[in-house]
């Protein structure tokens, strides 16, 4: 009896010692020779192979970095600054900081001023929907209300407000991934620097359509009429297809733009104060009078 | 009773063509029409008139914008009054050509008499080329280029002509209503199609549903004097009147995944379509009015309008008097493969088949349950896919698996959706998939032939 026992130990043992030995032969022979900073620039990153890089996955990304031996075309938004600063000391070059990013939505259509039209009780996707037509509103570009969004983000950042219908950006959780912008099919939201102190100036519209037929669909469309445009001392707007943009670049946050805009689609947030439209209006007024008596 | 039918799939709506008996009527003329660019499948038409032109009915204002595109002709003569984006069925913006009408005069050349023209031209280059400068689409609901379709690529031959009267969609008449009064023109179409394709044989398939116009269409073959055209009645079962189901049902022929029906022989022609053909040839008319059913329950009337392309719906609407009050949703074409009007101020395009009215009651989804594995869906699909799988798929992303489960294939049917006893809407998240995978499989055979070409 005891013999089968110790007969059994021994012939594992061998057998064990045997094919151990048969393994390190061929893991020497067939080796893949990697470069080892990919598995150091892989373990600097998140994780989270959320594909905000534009790479499949962290990992892609770290081989992606890796082979190019700059970081040119990558940037991680969720680890940000701090993430690319250690991939770069690891890959022994020099990385420019770049300005943190946020999320925004580009739609301010929400419930109380953008009347719905139709009924639409097919598939709670914003994809289906944008796919059977243009939407239960009469702006055709606006947000749709299904959340697709809020399913797409990896970080918790994004929730439906029921009183608005429109999803709200959580800046404290949003990495900036872009998730949330690829989800969207009508393409509303835009990844902008988060501005000093988060503060930043916006146009929460996408409606290409003219001014009447926008003012009608949504009482808060940007309606294309220029002022901003006309009002703006640093070029920072320009207006294309009936859409006003603010260049991120350019725009000193002077908040002029917000208080002329008459149906209050450009937005201003994280200000520490609130905007008090009178007094930059007179401000405006005032400026525009001296322009006219200096021409004369 | 018939036994041809396709070999799979399948349901049995109830028929509803409660517009059956109301002769085909002349809507009067609009007092604008809009023509979008993009009525047909293929590359948008390119307009050739200008704001402020003066514009004669059947004269071109848009010609093809590549190989598989289309001639676009003024339905009415009068004024050009803008050419930009207009908000189509959908609510999304559509380019189109707007023109407001002055009357009713017509470009010379074309005969506008009732007198029918049997004799066929003998050049077969001719007629393909009458049919592609008459802008004749087919009118069974696709809307692709006839004159494509009638010239197979070289290699492959045509063996039968299938004229596609099946009308499966619940509802829709206007098929039914042409057989029945332009049974003429049909069978000579179908004759001109024959003689196209190699003097194969004529199949017009009817369903059982129309015993009218199977003996009528009968009738009038037996008076005509061409040869090799037959009438085959057809067991009613949707969607008899797809191609490729249409196919297995005459010919007992499957096409096979992403081939054309003409790899196994068969081009298929909606009756519309013949009709088209026959005013293009023999009266050198183009294609500018299409035959409309205004049906539903709700309705006061129903009716059979012969339309101009490019008439607004609220138009149409105003003639039927007005919608009725416990109207709920207007559909565009039949209920199974229609789309709901969201914007009534969109016009008809050349393919539209129909304006269908259904009550809140007809209409409203139930909620949706779970999927309980029932397989209902399964044995619904005409083309042997297995819905509840994709939707799964689907919803996960899975392009790799969705394109090897045939996701592709998908006819858009409806059959999935009719028959799921959970109410899931699962061609909506097939469809979704469906355009995301031949995007991919597009994408692929664009790169292939970039890369052949950068080795040559």
């Amino acid at each position: 009896m005891t013999s089968t026992i110790i007969w059994t130990i021994a012939v594992v043992t061998v057998l064990g010692a045997l094919l151990a030995l048969v393994l390190f032969f061929i893991a020497k022979k067939f080796m893949v020779r990697e470069d080892p900073r990919i598995d150091l620039v892989e373990k600097a990153m998140p994780g989270a192979n959320c594909g905000g890089c534009g790479f499949a996955g962290c990992r892609a990304f770290a081989e992606s970095a890796v082979k190019a031996g700059n970081l040119d075309s990558h940037f991680c938004p969720v680890g940000g600054n701090d993430t690319m600063a250690k991939v770069a000391e690891i890959l022994g070059i020099e990385v420019k900081a770049q300005a943190p990013r946020v999320a925004v939505l580009r739609c301010n259509g929400s419930c109380g001023v953008r009347p719905v039209v139709n009924d639409y009780d097919g598939a709670a996707s914003c994809k289906v929907k944008a796919q059977l037509y243009a939407g239960d509103t009469a702006c055709a570009f606006g947000c749709l209300g299904c959340g697709d969004c809020v399913q797409a983000c990896a970080f918790g950042a994004l929730s439906m407000d029921a009183e608005t219908g429109l999803p709200v950006v959580d800046e404290a959780k949003c990495t900036a991934c872009g998730a949330c912008a690829k989800a969207c099919p009508k393409g509303l939201f835009e990844l902008r620097p988060k501005g000093p102190r988060g503060m930043r100036e916006f146009v929460s519209c996408m409606n290409k359509d003219k001014g009447p037929a926008a003012k009608k669909a949504c009482a808060n469309a940007c309606i294309g009429c220029g002022i901003c445009v006309k009002t703006c001392t640093h070029d920072a707007i320009t207006l294309d297809a009936n859409i006003a943009y603010i260049d991120p670049a350019k725009c000193k946050l002077c908040r002029e733009c917000e208080a002329m805009c008459p149906t209050g689609a450009i937005h201003g947030v994280n200000f520490p104060k609130p905007l008090d439209k009178d007094a930059v209006k007179a401000r405006i007024k005032e400026r525009n009078a001296k322009k006219e008596d200096s021409h004369e | 009773m018939s036994k041809h039918t396709f070999s799979i799939g399948g349901v049995h709506p109830h028929d509803s063509k409660i517009s059956r008996d109301c002769a085909i009527q002349q809507l009067p003329l609009p007092p604008k029409v809009y023509l979008a660019l993009s009525q047909h499948i293929g590359a948008p038409a390119k307009p050739v008139v200008e704001v402020g032109d003066k514009v004669l009915a059947g004269q071109v204002i848009a010609e093809p914008g590549g190989f598989v595109s289309a001639f676009i002709h003024s339905p009415v003569s009068g004024t050009v009054k803008s050419i930009g984006p207009q908000k189509d069925l959908a609510g999304n913006p559509s380019m189109c050509i707007e023109i407001e009408t002055e009357g009713d005069e017509w470009a010379p050349g074309i005969d506008l008499s009732d007198t029918l023209i049997t004799e066929i031209p003998a050049d077969n280059k001719a007629i393909i080329e009458k049919i592609r400068l008459a802008g004749v689409v087919g009118l069974g609901g696709a809307t692709f280029p006839t004159h494509v379709k009638l010239s197979p690529p070289p290699g492959s031959k045509c063996e039968r002509v299938i004229i596609n009267g099946c009308e499966c969609e619940p509802y829709l008449t206007s098929d039914f209503r042409v057989l029945l009064e332009k049974g003429e023109q049909v069978v000579v179409g179908s004759a001109i199609l024959q003689q196209v394709m190699g003097n194969v044989p004529v199949t017009i398939a009817i369903e059982e549903n129309k015993p009218e116009a199977i003996s009528h269409i009968r009738e009038v073959i037996g008076k005509l004097p061409y040869k090799n055209i037959e009438v085959m009645p057809m067991k009613m079962r949707y969607p008899q009147g797809s191609e490729k189901q249409l196919i297995d049902a005459v010919m007992h022929r499957q096409v096979g995944s992403g081939a054309l029906p003409i790899s196994v022989g068969a081009v298929v022609q909606n009756v519309g379509t013949a009709m088209a053909v026959y005013d293009a040839v023999q009266k050198n008319k183009p294609l500018v009015d299409n035959i409309v059913s205004i049906t539903g329950e709700c309705l006061p009337r129903q009716a059979n309008f012969q339309i101009r392309v490019g008439t607004p719906f609220r138009f149409i609407i105003d003639q039927v008097g007005g919608i009725p009050a416990d109207a709920a949703k207007i559909i565009s074409g039949g209920p199974m493969m229609g789309k709901a009007v969201a914007n009534l101020d969109a016009s008809t395009l050349k393919g539209t088949s129909a304006l269908l009215f259904l009550t809140e009651k007809q209409t409203r989804r139930a909620p949706e349950s779970n999927c309980i594995r029932c397989g209902k869906c399964a044995d619904a699909c005409p083309m042997g896919l297995e819905p509840f799988l994709l939707v799964r798929l689907a919803k996960a992303g899975e392009m790799e698996e969705l394109e090897k489960n045939a996701v592709q294939d998908c006819i858009e049917c409806g059959c999935c959706l009719f028959s799921c006893p959970a109410r899931i809407p699962l061609l909506d998240h097939i469809r979704l998939a469906k355009g995301a995978v031949l995007g991919a499989i597009r994408a692929r055979a664009a790169a292939a032939k970039a890369a052949a070409e950068a080795k040559k």
